[in-house]
């Protein structure tokens, strides 16, 4: 018996493709410039072109990430980012014992996909901190670099625009490596490919 | 003339110090501890026979046959500002140093307003006192830039005889100094009517012949135009040799990279002195400016390998697990 649940409307699943490639545009330009060699020894692509497919790719995305936010607003979908106070600790404690330990004994999963709740604990927290705190400070300090006169100049002495900087190139890495683990959780579905395969259909799929 | 202009040269330098009470120093980098201004210029008083006229926005045209008097304007481009005058490199000067006497009469004759000015080097050349400006050399770029071709072009057309100041070398602030340097280059490329004194070329516009440049703006405040546009010259603090525009520098690694030109050009005298051998983190650059791909930081490059590594081993020991347990 396969179990179906309709869980990714239309709407995310495209707001999902379109993130997910320009975060990698993003991603492999972002890289490009902070490492650019003179001689071109380290040049994954030209230092202009970089910047450029950067500077777009992000105006993109911030037009995309309102779609988030707005989808998330008026629709239902909202029900799933909801970070309850309690057993909030116990709950991310079991979810990380399971992907740990339980199950690679063939434990059942502690936290069953259900129509209220398509994701898991550790998923809620790591989509709600991306999403509702890596994004908009990546977007905010990244529109800072492109309109540098709107910055701080001097912050304690030190300049603003360095500051910004540190602060979006940190949070570039820091959602890479959400980026990286975020797909490889993604492989922990019921099959590998099952919850990919959700991205595009739609549907979640489970063998009772 | 020019013995005679040593003598009062180095006649001042014995005047000003033993007026500043201080020990008698003969270096260089003391004597220009001597308060600049009006009040310590011997020929203030010589220098407002011609201020009267070009030191102000008019100047009273006078017959002595009739004795009419009439007010007439200055132009802009004979005024000479007192303020900007007693506090550059020559404040110490009479007008008369540099220009003929026969100038006190009015109108200046023909001839007089003809002379060949003095060059640089004829004061400066082979001085000991001035030898780290090194002026030779620069003399030497000079002549194979592409404005010495210019007829008319000399040193002066950059170095305003009645305002130059050093800036770079004893500049506190890097943005100040980048304008002032720029500004240079924009009195005639920002300002047709200097430029067609010059040459019969079409007006360039300096905004449309660097479309290609990206945050022009972000760049024009924080590089020199020199940067672009002069080769690299490690023997002189400000490369002088501007070279034709199909060299100038167009690849943004040039600047965009750990190698960057700007170490050797506009950031030169810092980075000498702060530069540390571990990265490019130093004084000047953390705290006025920030350059993709040259600013790194080593501490948060390594940190951010070692996260990644480690993530990536987590997945791996796993992925291991998984595939061993069929989970
Ligand atoms: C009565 C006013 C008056 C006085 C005094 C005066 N000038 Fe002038 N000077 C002018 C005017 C007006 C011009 C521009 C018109 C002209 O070229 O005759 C001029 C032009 C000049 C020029 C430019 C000549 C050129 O063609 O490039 C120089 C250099 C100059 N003066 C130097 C001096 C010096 C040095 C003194 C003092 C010793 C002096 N002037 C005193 C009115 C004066
Ligand atoms: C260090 C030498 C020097 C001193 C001192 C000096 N001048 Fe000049 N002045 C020049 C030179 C050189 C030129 C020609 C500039 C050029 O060809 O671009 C010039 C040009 C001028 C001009 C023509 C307009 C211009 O700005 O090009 C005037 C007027 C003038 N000087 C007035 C004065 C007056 C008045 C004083 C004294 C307050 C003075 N100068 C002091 C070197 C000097
Ligand atoms: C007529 C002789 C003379 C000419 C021509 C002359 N200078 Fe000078 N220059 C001097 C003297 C003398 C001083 C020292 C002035 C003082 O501080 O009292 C000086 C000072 C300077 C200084 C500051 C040096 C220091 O350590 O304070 C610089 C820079 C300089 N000149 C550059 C130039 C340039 C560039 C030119 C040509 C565009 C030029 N000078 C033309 C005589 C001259
Ligand atoms: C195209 C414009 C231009 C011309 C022409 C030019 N210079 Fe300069 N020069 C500059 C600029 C810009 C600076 C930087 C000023 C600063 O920040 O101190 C400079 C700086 C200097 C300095 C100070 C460097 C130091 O070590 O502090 C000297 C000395 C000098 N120039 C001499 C000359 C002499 C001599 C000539 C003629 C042979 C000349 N310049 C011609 C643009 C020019
Ligand atoms: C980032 C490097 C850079 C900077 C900074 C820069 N330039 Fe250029 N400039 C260039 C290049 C490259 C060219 C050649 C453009 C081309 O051929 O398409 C050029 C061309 C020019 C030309 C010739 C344009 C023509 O169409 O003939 C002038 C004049 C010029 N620059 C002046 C300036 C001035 C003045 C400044 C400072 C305000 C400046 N540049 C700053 C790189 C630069
Ligand atoms: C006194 C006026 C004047 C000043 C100051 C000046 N320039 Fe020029 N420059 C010219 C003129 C005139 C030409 C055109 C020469 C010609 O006819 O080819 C020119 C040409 C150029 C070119 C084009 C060369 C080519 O290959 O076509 C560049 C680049 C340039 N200048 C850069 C600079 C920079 C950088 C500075 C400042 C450090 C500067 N200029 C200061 C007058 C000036
Ligand atoms: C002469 C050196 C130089 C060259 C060449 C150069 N840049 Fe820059 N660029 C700088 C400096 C310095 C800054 C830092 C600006 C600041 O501190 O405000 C900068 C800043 C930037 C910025 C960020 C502006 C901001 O908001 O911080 C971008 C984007 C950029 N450059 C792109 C380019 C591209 C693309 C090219 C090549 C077409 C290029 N640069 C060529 C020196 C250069
Ligand atoms: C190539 C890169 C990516 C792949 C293959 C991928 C894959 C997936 C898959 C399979 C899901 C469904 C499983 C689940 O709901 O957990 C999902 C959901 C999600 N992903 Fe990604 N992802 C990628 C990049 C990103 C990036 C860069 C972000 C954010 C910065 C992101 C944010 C999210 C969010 C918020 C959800 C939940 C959406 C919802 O249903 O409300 N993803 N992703």
């Amino acid at each position: 018996m396969t179990r179906r649940l309709y869980l990714y409307p239309v709407w995310i699943r495209i707001w999902h493709v379109i993130n997910a490639i320009l975060f990698l545009i993003l991603i492999f330009t972002g890289v490009s410039m902070q490492f650019a060699g003179s001689g071109g020894e380290f040049s994954l692509i030209r230092f202009d072109q970089a910047v450029a497919w950067h500077n777009v790719s992000a105006i993109i995305l911030t037009f995309n990430y309102v779609v988030f936010i707005i989808g998330n607003v008026a629709t239902t979908n909202s029900r799933h980012y909801r970070i309850k106070k309690e057993n909030f600790w116990a709950d991310l404690f079991a979810q990380l014992k399971f992907y740990a330990f339980g199950m690679f004994k063939k434990e059942k999963h502690p936290f069953p996909v259900t129509y209220e709740q398509k994701f898991n604990p550790l998923q809620k927290i790591s989509y709600v901190l991306a999403m509702y705190v890596g994004m908009p400070v990546l977007i905010i300090t990244g529109f800072g670099l492109l309109f540098p006169e709107i910055l701080v100049q001097q912050f304690f002495g030190v300049s603003g625009l360095l500051i910004t900087d540190i602060l979006h190139i940190t949070m570039g890495f820091i959602l890479s490596v959400f980026m990286l683990i975020h797909i490889y959780t993604c492989t922990l579905g019921d099959k590998p490919a099952t919850l990919f395969k959700s991205m595009i259909s739609g549907y979640h799929e489970e063998h009772e | 003339m020019k013995i005679a202009l040593a003598l009062i040269a180095s006649f001042f330098s014995v005047v000003l110090i033993t007026e500043n009470n201080g020990p008698v120093l003969q270096d260089p980098d003391q004597v220009l501890q001597i308060q600049k201004g009006i009040d310590n210029n011997l020929f203030a008083e010589d220098n407002e026979k011609c201020l009267v006229c070009h030191g102000e926005p008019y100047f009273e045209l006078a017959d002595t046959a009739t004795g009419v008097i009439r007010n007439r304007l200055m132009c802009d481009d004979y005024h000479v500002d007192r303020d900007e005058f007693y506090q550059s490199n020559h404040w110490s000067f009479a007008c008369t140093d540099c220009h003929s006497y026969d100038f006190e009469i009015f109108p200046h004759p023909v001839s007089t307003r003809l002379e060949e000015p003095y060059h640089c080097n004829d004061c400066h050349g082979y001085d000991e006192q001035y030898a780290r400006y090194q002026f030779e050399e620069i003399q030497i770029e000079y002549e194979e830039s592409v404005h010495a071709e210019i007829d008319g072009f000399s040193c002066w057309k950059c170095h305003d005889p009645h305002s130059y100041e050093i800036n770079i070398r004893n500049s506190t602030s890097l943005g100040k100094t980048i304008l002032y340097d720029n500004n240079i280059c924009l009195e005639c490329h920002a300002n047709f009517d200097n430029f067609q004194l010059l040459t019969d070329k079409e007006e360039i516009k300096v905004i449309d012949s660097h479309g290609w440049l990206p945050n022009q703006s972000a760049h024009f405040t924080s590089v020199r135009c020199i940067e672009c546009h002069t080769g690299i010259n490690e023997s002189i603090l400000v490369a002088h040799k501007l070279l034709p525009k199909d060299k100038a520098v167009k690849r943004c690694t040039e600047c965009h990279s750990s190698e960057s030109r700007l170490l050797a050009t506009l950031y030169k005298f810092q980075s000498k002195e702060f530069r540390a051998d571990v990265g490019f983190i130093n004084g000047i650059i953390l705290n006025q400016s920030y350059v993709i791909g040259a600013n790194r930081n080593i501490i948060l490059n390594v940190l951010s390998f070692i996260i990644f590594a480690g993530v990536i081993l987590v997945i791996v020991v796993h992925l291991f697990f998984r595939i061993i347990r069929r989970a």
